[in-house]
């Protein structure tokens, strides 16, 4: 490929010969290695807009949570036609239907999941769709549903497997957006063609079949977003000229995204540097001014808080607080040891300020002990003053994952454009160690759930036993739960294939079946409890185990203790292990999370009581995290527990929420700073993989809960996301007040 | 060696600088009205731990300890009754190659055992309650001319002081005493590298009740903001690096 015009003033290299993002950038960005006073603030055309925006939020919350609905027409890249908040303020232009705010049906993963949705906000599909998707169409859901077998179903419905991407969209793949600023659609689609003809002519099997149509419907994809773009008056096949444009060209491509799927996690993938070459370029110049830069990331970074899904009340109280998980994957290390750090790494995270504290899009920084102690030290001022960011080890990803990898959701990485996963929710660890003491019987309903085997009938339970009786259910829960994942993904594929984000990836690329498990802590400290305290078992008239009694002290997850925290490292690997024994559909690479976004507060509700002390009802600890007040050392030895999760043995993310107020950071402000970059710097030495920080005081959240109107912009981190803290349930918000805050001061 | 301790937490940030392993030790020397550790004051209360074990916890977290100038912090409780001990915990803590600090009163005599956990020591933050002999007996049931022994033995050490004050509304707030505050420690000379207002707070109060202890404070409510401001414009008058 010749050097474009559109490419003048770049580095040549392998990119402009073939598909390449990441040569691209390694060529021509600049490291930035100072700190953040080169800061611009709002504009005041940004804050002109953002008011609009703001006012248009409050009336969504005001009505329920959802300001406008399309329910008549399914929504895809040309469904609705061109779409403003105030056209003569926006810098970057487009909106997933004609009006902000308003909302879509996409009913291609389950008509009925659609319908669920509309009625629980006062809306009524319409007959035709339910009418096209039942009679001419088949679902994603319906496809399931046909070959769900009975085991599936009834782990499902106790909750033992909880959160299957069955009803709703499977998300969780990041489109290489970059690309299409960079090359333009057209380059694109020459590409696609060339993929295309270059399989076409092999033997024949279903898996080259297969990948022909995909590789058809991308091209048809990418076609409509051409057309998508000239709705708003934009030629996007060829490549982006200026920053301006290159951002609003990303920005349409991940638009388009949203607009052909409701994922539930759609990210965004890692562009601040990316886009910092061409804002660099414009800079140079004399095109724009720093002003107009920020302005720029301002308007860019407002659109990506605007994106909206329609979703179920069940898929609410999983998922609190309305996500999509635009996360953006800030920074990180290049493999040659250049940060990856520039300015508008500093521009996005500064948006914060611009606008306000705000859950989307999830800025999540790719940390390395090797990054400047700038970016470090802003970072960490962000955090004490947002509680907006999260933290992943790029030292511990990077080796598997190289260094143009984003987070898809909260803690999966993936390379761009390379690797997609199947998401797999998870599965409920706590109660599959019910099962092995009950015998495959349910402890809330008393159904056989899991395979008949004998239950334990001692009246103290004895550490051997259970462990043994534990490794064969969890054996049996990872057969069952690979089977139901396989199902799912095989049936996604057909029925809603991600066609735009698939057309922005490689030909080939590597897949992940991406387990996860719930309730890690409560099933170290069940063990640790039965080994080191005596744990007497009480059972109803049916025999059922219900309750325990523990007598004596035992250590828990969360103290530095190895006694305990080698139960949870051996518990990681064993339902690892047992996930690899089975075959993944498209020879996907097998990984687990140990991660649980809200949905431990649904965990708990569907989970009787643990032999740790747990109550029946009472929420898991999210993600990774010790148990609510369980972790009595102080932060540092919690951190040290949760860094002997082995990361290789959970290679789709490790969360770890971490509440501290202010004050326990340090006195003066800049002490706070240097201390809360130690201690992410010490924590991810030691190979802690994530961390959320969540910096404020407890009687702050019960104020929120009594006056929410006072906080509209009070974000939280919860596992792996962040929330407006009044969007969530009081379930949820009562869970997040009764976490552990490290608050001792002396 | 073993002595006993009342707790311990892994991650301090206000006691001394940057992340610290904070060992509270059990037994006092005073009896403070304001003291927001009422159950650390019994020699015999607590659990026993050996250095061992203390080490073996401080090394699983040295990556943190060893950011910045972090390190151990000995508190209490006041430490310093349990001298021998820390020297040792001190000089192991130095071999791991973090700083240590001591969190005390200084209302102790200058035994030998004493200089040699002040020759092992990196920081020492020295909580002056008051500069009148009288209002100091009042306030902590004892005399302050050991402090102020200590105060003057320390100052030509190769240490950094940290001074400490708390400030408590009728007790301490009076400003001709924190302009003899002031004065004081600027007499100290170079080696008081900072000064911390430490506002009296009511969060310890329960302490006492689960203790089943009347509470001396009843009814003082913490100083307010004007009256803390005032303070350290009186103490940023002859000194330097006062924090609030």
């Amino acid at each position: 490929m010749e050097m474009k015009k559109e490419w003048e003033g770049f580095k040549d290299g392998n990119w402009s010969k073939e598909i390449d993002v990441r040569n691209f950038i390694q060529l021509n960005y600049t490291v930035y290695e100072g700190d953040g006073s080169f800061l611009a603030p709002a504009t005041k055309k940004t804050l002109n807009l953002f008011e609009k925006v703001k006012k248009l939020q409050e009336q969504e919350l005001k009505k329920g949570g959802m300001l406008d609905l399309d329910f008549e027409h399914p929504s895809s890249l040309t469904s609705h036609g061109a779409g403003y908040i105030d056209k003569s303020l926006e810098e970057i232009v487009g909106l997933q239907t004609d009006a902000p705010f308003k909302r879509s049906i996409m009913p291609k993963g389950g008509w009925r999941t659609v319908e669920k949705a509309c009625e629980s906000y006062g809306y009524k599909l319409s007959p035709d769709v339910i009418e096209i998707f039942s009679k001419y169409r088949k679902t994603h859901n319906d496809g399931v549903f046909d070959v769900y077998d009975s085991e599936i179903k009834k782990a499902r419905k106790s909750g033992v497997i909880t959160g299957l991407p069955d009803g709703y969209g499977r998300g969780r793949i990041i489109g290489d957006y970059r690309r299409v600023a960079l090359y333009g659609v057209d380059k694109l689609i020459e590409d696609k063609k060339f993929q295309k003809s270059s399989i076409e002519t092999e033997e024949f099997s279903e898996e080259n079949i297969r990948l022909q149509e995909e590789i058809a419907e991308q091209i048809k994809a990418l076609n409509d977003l051409k057309t998508m773009a000239s709705f708003y008056g934009f030629d996007i096949g060829r490549p982006a000229e200026t920053a301006k444009e290159a951002i609003q060209w990303l920005y349409f491509a991940y638009l388009g995204a949203t607009k052909d799927q409701d994922g539930a996690a759609t990210s965004i993938g890692r562009t601040s540097t990316f886009l910092d070459v061409y804002i660099q370029r414009d800079l140079a110049k004399g095109l724009i001014t720093e002003e107009i830069a920020q302005e720029y990331i301002d308007h860019f970074v407002m659109k990506l808080r605007m994106v909206r899904f329609l979703r179920t009340p069940d898929y609410n109280e999983l998922f609190s607080g309305d996500p999509v998980w635009v996360t953006e994957s800030i920074a990180g290390m290049g493999e040659d040891g250049r940060p990856l750090v520039s300015k508008t790494s500093f521009r996005i995270l500064h948006t914060l300020y611009n606008l306000g504290p705000a859950p989307e899009p999830n800025l999540t920084v790719l940390w390395s002990t090797e990054l400047p102690k700038g970016f470090k030290d802003f970072c960490s001022k962000v955090s004490i003053d947002t509680s907006s960011i999260q933290y992943e080890n790029d030292d511990v990803m990077k080796p598997h994952w190289g260094d143009d990898y984003a987070i898809a959701c909260c803690v999966s990485a993936m390379r761009v454009g390379k690797q997609m996963q199947f998401f797999g929710a998870r599965c409920n660890l706590a109660k599959a160690l019910l099962y092995a003491i009950n015998g495959g019987r349910d402890e809330m309903t008393g159904e056989q759930v899991g395979p008949k085997l004998a239950p334990i009938t001692s009246e103290y339970l004895d550490y051997n036993e259970v462990v043994a009786k534990f490794d064969t259910f969890i054996a049996w829960l990872a057969k069952t739960y690979v089977r139901a994942l396989n199902k799912i993904h095989y049936m996604h594929d057909k029925y809603a294939y991600e066609s735009l984000q698939m057309s922005l990836h490689d030909r080939d690329i590597l897949r992940t079946m991406a387990c996860g498990i719930a309730g890690l802590s409560i099933v170290a400290d069940s063990l640790s409890a039965i080994k080191y305290a005596k744990v007497k078992v009480v059972r109803d008239e049916t025999g059922l185990a219900t309750d325990y009694v523990i007598e004596g002290d035992f250590p828990t997850f969360g103290n530095a203790d190895d006694r305990v925290d080698s139960i949870a490292h051996d518990t990681v690997v064993k339902f690892m292990n047992e996930i690899k024994t089975h075959k993944a559909y498209r020879d996907a690479m097998p990984t687990q999370s140990v991660l649980t976004i809200t949905s431990n507060v649904v965990y708990g509700k569907k989970t009787g009581n643990t032999p740790d002390g747990r109550r029946k009802g009472e929420p898991f600890a999210p993600g990774a995290n010790p148990m609510h007040g369980r972790d009595k050392n102080g932060a540092v030895n919690a951190a040290i527990s949760l860094s002997k999760v082995p990361y290789e043995h959970s290679l789709d993310g490790i969360s770890w929420t971490f509440s501290i107020v202010p004050k326990a950071l340090g006195k003066a402000e800049e002490e706070r700073t240097s201390n809360l970059s130690g201690f992410i710097d010490g924590y991810f030495s030691m190979k802690g993989h994530h961390i959320n920080v969540n910096v404020f005081n407890r009687e702050m959240l019960l104020d929120a809960m009594e006056h929410p109107e006072l906080y509209p912009q009070l974000t939280i981190r919860v596992s792996g996301y962040a929330v407006n803290f009044v969007k969530l349930t009081k379930a949820q918000q009562m869970d997040v007040v009764n976490r552990t805050f490290h608050e001792r001061m002396n | 060696m073993k002595t006993r301790i009342h707790s311990i937490e892994s991650m301090g940030t206000v006691d001394g600088p940057g992340i610290r392993f904070i060992v509270f030790f059990q037994g006092c020397v005073m009896g403070c009205r304001f003291c927001h550790n009422r159950d650390t004051w019994d020699k015999h209360a607590g659990y026993e731990i050996s250095i061992d074990e203390i080490i073996s916890q401080v090394q699983k977290g040295l990556p943190f300890f060893k950011q910045g100038q972090g390190g151990i912090t000995a508190s209490g409780g006041e430490p310093l009754i349990h001298a021998e001990f820390i020297e040792e915990l001190f000089k192991r803590c130095k071999d791991l190659g973090i700083t240590t600090a001591l969190d005390t009163s200084g209302c102790v005599e200058l035994t030998d055992s004493v200089k040699n956990v002040l020759a092992q020591t990196d920081y020492v933050l020295l909580d002056i309650k008051h500069m009148v002999d009288e209002k100091h007996k009042i306030l902590t049931g004892r005399h302050n001319d050991l402090v102020f022994a200590f105060a003057d033995y320390i100052k030509n050490m190769p240490l950094n002081i940290w001074i400490r004050h708390v400030v408590v509304s009728g007790y301490t707030d009076d400003m001709a005493d924190v302009e003899k505050l002031s004065l004081y420690i600027q007499s100290l000379g170079e080696a008081v590298k900072r000064i911390d207002i430490l506002p009296y707070h009511t969060m310890g109060i329960y302490k006492w009740e689960q203790m089943g202890l009347a509470y001396p404070l009843v009814g003082i409510e913490p100083p307010s903001d004007e009256v803390l401001q005032q303070i350290k414009q009186t103490l940023e008058k002859h000194n330097k690096n006062v924090y609030l």
